[in-house]
């Protein structure tokens, strides 16, 4: 499904990213983990276009998405969430899923702004859709809200439900459980089987080792900007490497 | 869909109020002060769709109000052309320049979008100054022709008044829908955060433009009725002084609200008129007008307002609603 | 960074009127600085940079209006510092007071890279423009640096008023055009680049003595400022500077 291939990111000086390679398997849960500073978020920078490789190429479905920006992705089935939850703010918890359908729509500017007869056709199956998905996501209840005034653990859920509305193929999730408590992350980790039984490819990067094991299939792991290994779960977590990846240089 | 009726039975009353008002009014005084207030309120919405929607700022707005007004002017008084195709041309022609700069000047963000349309709209004006045989320079240029629909003439100031607030009304109406819509979403979540809205397939950039282009196009038409009514423009009504007011407008009445735009627009054109000492001080009073409303009352006087409204329909009905 | 930046748009646009005494005028602007660090910036640290935006903008157009207020319309001509007889050097007539900006710009140039490079408080500010978060790690009182930056901005500022006013005269809406024209010369130099500053400055200057000259002089400012957005379109990063990677 997500094929990565040598890449390389440098800032300035820094090495962020050599030479890494990976693949992902369409309707899988991938795990991607490793110590602070391991070039995570970077590498989902890339993928999502939002930052530019220096070398190597990003495929999906066979398809060089190499340069492709965030909003053709989206429109192409790859989407993300963010690691500090980027919400609409002054917006209310339904428009920001109906704001995730945007490219499930496509009244321009005139349309809109005479209100023709497609627009309002459109403009409803917007508002049902969304709360199809509020209420996947089991947040029907909130959806007159504003979305800053959200806790922090529904506004989690509220950006994946957002990303859901786009209808990916593939979902990025950076650090979806950092932040939640205990009852939220086993929530999460329900969710997240659910997404992928509706046929949706879910990768996620993620420190907490305990729903990383219970929920993923594969694992790859990074360290110091370099693929340290992959594998299963139990594959992880007797792998020396890894375990002194983590203790040793933290 | 309560919400939504009681949204159109608002503008409505609101259309009713002003479509009635000549009837209470005597003198030309007073409508010529609403015909001024229809006009900026034109253009306070124009900006606001940008601004407060879109959060892109824009210091040099008052360029495109000219281009209009001086467009329509020169077409009019050199080559006798049809005031209302003028007025299409016009906007069509502001609207092209805005569509033009909007790639490269709203890639810019934050101070650096603030400089560069405050120096397009100088290069403007120093053009409207400069280029004496074309728009007469500094001492204006006269002689424009009212509009007309046959016979009858838009001559004096209760035609005028309808013309405008006409228009005005129609721009009001248009901008609700807009804001409502997917575009008016998208435009908020930009404001909100642009890489998420970038990630949920907007594209910020074609948008920003767009917006960018409608709200010059608006400016212009605005700018081509006021050549028309006033039959009069000289380049000091387009100057960064009316641009830093337009600004000022938006901000009072409150950051993405049409009716706010109204109310910003209707302040701010009454106010010089009865304080004669404002004239020497516009400017600081617009500098202290965007500070303490951006400090204290963010969301401008029109929230204000509305908690008002709430407060008191809640009493009246002995109970709270949850409407949001 | 933000000091910086905001300190630019309402300092340099304050254009400094006739003053008693020099040291006077950039005490007072320094203090105005400050305050207005103080009182608009600093409480709305995290709103919506529209606002901040907007708030500079208000204070600058503020301070404009108050000094005409103050002052009056008239414009004002400040006494050159050492008489206005010409001097005549290798055929070229040049007043003092030419030499006099000349000597305190290079002073200034001087001076703020030495404090930039060299002493730890000028090493901090730029740590903070670069980084405030992790600046503020290893101890850095962010605080206090923005309001540095915004007394030090004010302070040169309101310098450069004071030296140019002998020759263009001043007056209340001096300072807009030379605020901008001095934001033109940051642009095309690169922010926080002292000697690119000073380039994208000569720069600027021949440019528009050669438009004044081919074409007309009346279109001198707009020469300058079609500059300001070219270089904006296709170089916002200046001239002569390295791109930065935006952190995401």
């Amino acid at each position: 499904m997500l094929r990565l291939e040598g890449i390389t990111k440098i800032f300035g000086g820094l090495t962020a990213l050599k030479d890494v390679s990976l693949s992902v398997t369409t309707g899988s849960i991938t795990g991607i983990i490793g110590p602070n500073g391991a070039g995570k978020t970077t590498l989902f920078n890339i993928i999502t276009g939002l930052y530019t490789q220096t070398s190597g190429d990003v495929y999906l479905n066979q398809k060089n998405i190499s340069f492709f920006p965030p909003e053709v992705l989206a429109g192409i089935g790859l989407v993300r969430t963010f690691q500090n939850v980027e919400l609409f703010g002054q917006m209310t918890v339904l428009e920001n899923v109906m704001v995730g359908l945007h490219t499930k729509s496509h009244s321009g500017i005139f349309s809109c702004a005479f209100k023709m007869p497609g627009q309002i056709k459109e403009e409803r199956y917007i508002r049902e859709k969304a709360l199809q998905w509020l209420e996947f996501t089991g947040m029907a209840d909130l959806s007159g809200i504003q979305a800053e005034n959200l806790p922090f653990g529904k506004g989690r859920l509220l950006e994946i439900s957002r990303a859901l509305a786009v209808e990916p193929r593939i979902i990025l999730m950076d650090e979806p459980a950092a932040g939640l408590n205990s009852r939220e992350t086993a929530g999460l980790a329900h969710l997240i089987s659910r997404i992928r039984e509706s046929g949706i490819t879910v990768v996620l990067v993620e420190h907490d080792m305990e729903l990383v094991m219970d929920i993923c299939e594969s694992i790859i792991v990074l360290n110091l900007g370099k693929k340290l290994t992959e594998g299963t779960p139990r594959e992880i977590q007797e792998n020396e490497a890894v375990i002194a990846a983590y203790l040793g240089d933290g | 869909m309560t919400k939504e009726k009681r949204q159109i039975l608002i503008f409505l009353i609101f259309a009713l109020a002003l479509l009635i008002t000549p009837f209470f009014l005597q003198g030309s005084y007073y409508l010529n002060v609403l015909v001024f207030i229809g006009i900026h309120t034109m253009l306070a919405v124009a900006l606001n769709l940008l601004l407060g929607y879109a959060g892109q700022i824009s210091l040099g707005h008052a360029a495109f109000f000219g281009l209009g007004a001086y467009i329509s002017g020169i077409l009019t008084t050199r080559f006798s052309l049809d005031p209302w195709l003028v007025i299409v041309l016009a906007a069509v022609c502001a609207a092209t320049i805005a569509f033009v700069i909007g790639f490269p000047i709203l890639k810019l963000k934050g101070h650096y979008l603030a400089m560069a349309t405050l120096g397009f709209g100088i290069i403007i004006y120093i053009i409207f100054n400069e280029t004496v045989s074309w728009t007469g320079g500094p001492s204006g240029l006269s002689g424009i022709p009212s509009l007309h629909i046959g016979s009858w003439i838009f001559d004096n100031d209760l035609y005028n008044y309808y013309l405008i607030w006409i228009i005005t009304l129609a721009v009001m109406l248009l901008s609700i829908n807009l804001s409502q819509s997917r575009i008016g979403r998208a435009l908020r979540a930009i404001h909100d955060s642009e890489v998420a809205a970038r990630v949920m397939g907007i594209n910020a950039r074609v948008l920003k433009v767009q917006i960018f282009t409608v709200s010059a196009f608006i400016s212009a038409i605005a700018g081509s009725l006021y050549a028309h009514t006033m039959t009069f423009i000289a380049p000091a009504s387009f100057g960064f002084n009316f641009s830093v007011e337009l600004v000022t407008m938006v901000v009072v009445g409150g950051l993405g609200s049409i009716y706010g735009s109204f109310l910003g627009a209707a302040i701010l054109t009454i106010l010089p008129e009865f304080l004669r000492f404002f004239h020497d001080f516009d400017i600081i009073i617009y500098g202290l007008l965007l500070i303490i409303i951006n400090m204290f009352m963010p969301g401008g006087l029109i929230s204000g307002l509305q908690s008002l409204a709430e407060i008191a329909a809640a009493k009246m009905k002995g109970k709270t609603r949850g409407d949001a | 960074m933000l000091g910086g930046m905001l300190t630019f748009f309402f300092l340099v646009i304050f254009g400094l009127p006739l003053a008693p005494s020099i040291i006077l005028a950039i005490l007072i602007s320094t203090i105005v600085g400050i305050t207005f660090e103080r009182l608009a910036i600093r409480p709305l640290k995290n709103a919506k940079p529209i606002r901040l935006i907007i708030i500079t903008i208000g204070a600058s157009i503020f301070m404009r209006g108050a000094a005409m207020l103050i002052w009056g319309k008239d414009t004002h001509a400040l006494p050159a510092f050492s008489g206005n007889d010409p001097l005549y050097i290798a055929q070229a007539t040049i007043l003092p007071q030419h030499l006099w900006i000349f000597a305190i710009t290079i002073l200034i140039i001087i001076a703020s890279r030495l404090f930039f490079n060299h002493s730890i408080i000028g090493k901090a500010m730029r740590a903070c423009a670069y980084n405030a978060q992790v600046a503020s790690l290893v101890g850095i009182d962010v605080k206090i640096m923005v309001m540095l930056s915004f007394a030090v901005s004010a302070a040169i500022g309101s310098m450069a008023g004071i030296i140019i006013a002998p020759l263009t005269m001043t007056s209340y809406d001096v300072g807009i055009m030379l605020g901008l024209k001095g934001f033109c010369a940051v642009i095309i130099g690169g922010m926080s680049s002292g000697l690119g500053t000073v380039l994208g400055g000569l720069l600027l200057g021949l440019l528009e003595a050669l438009g004044a000259g081919f074409i007309s002089a009346s279109y001198k400012d707009a020469i300058a400022f079609i500059i300001l957005l070219l270089i904006l379109f296709f170089r916002p990063e200046g001239l002569f500077k390295k791109k930065e990677t935006e952190r995401v």
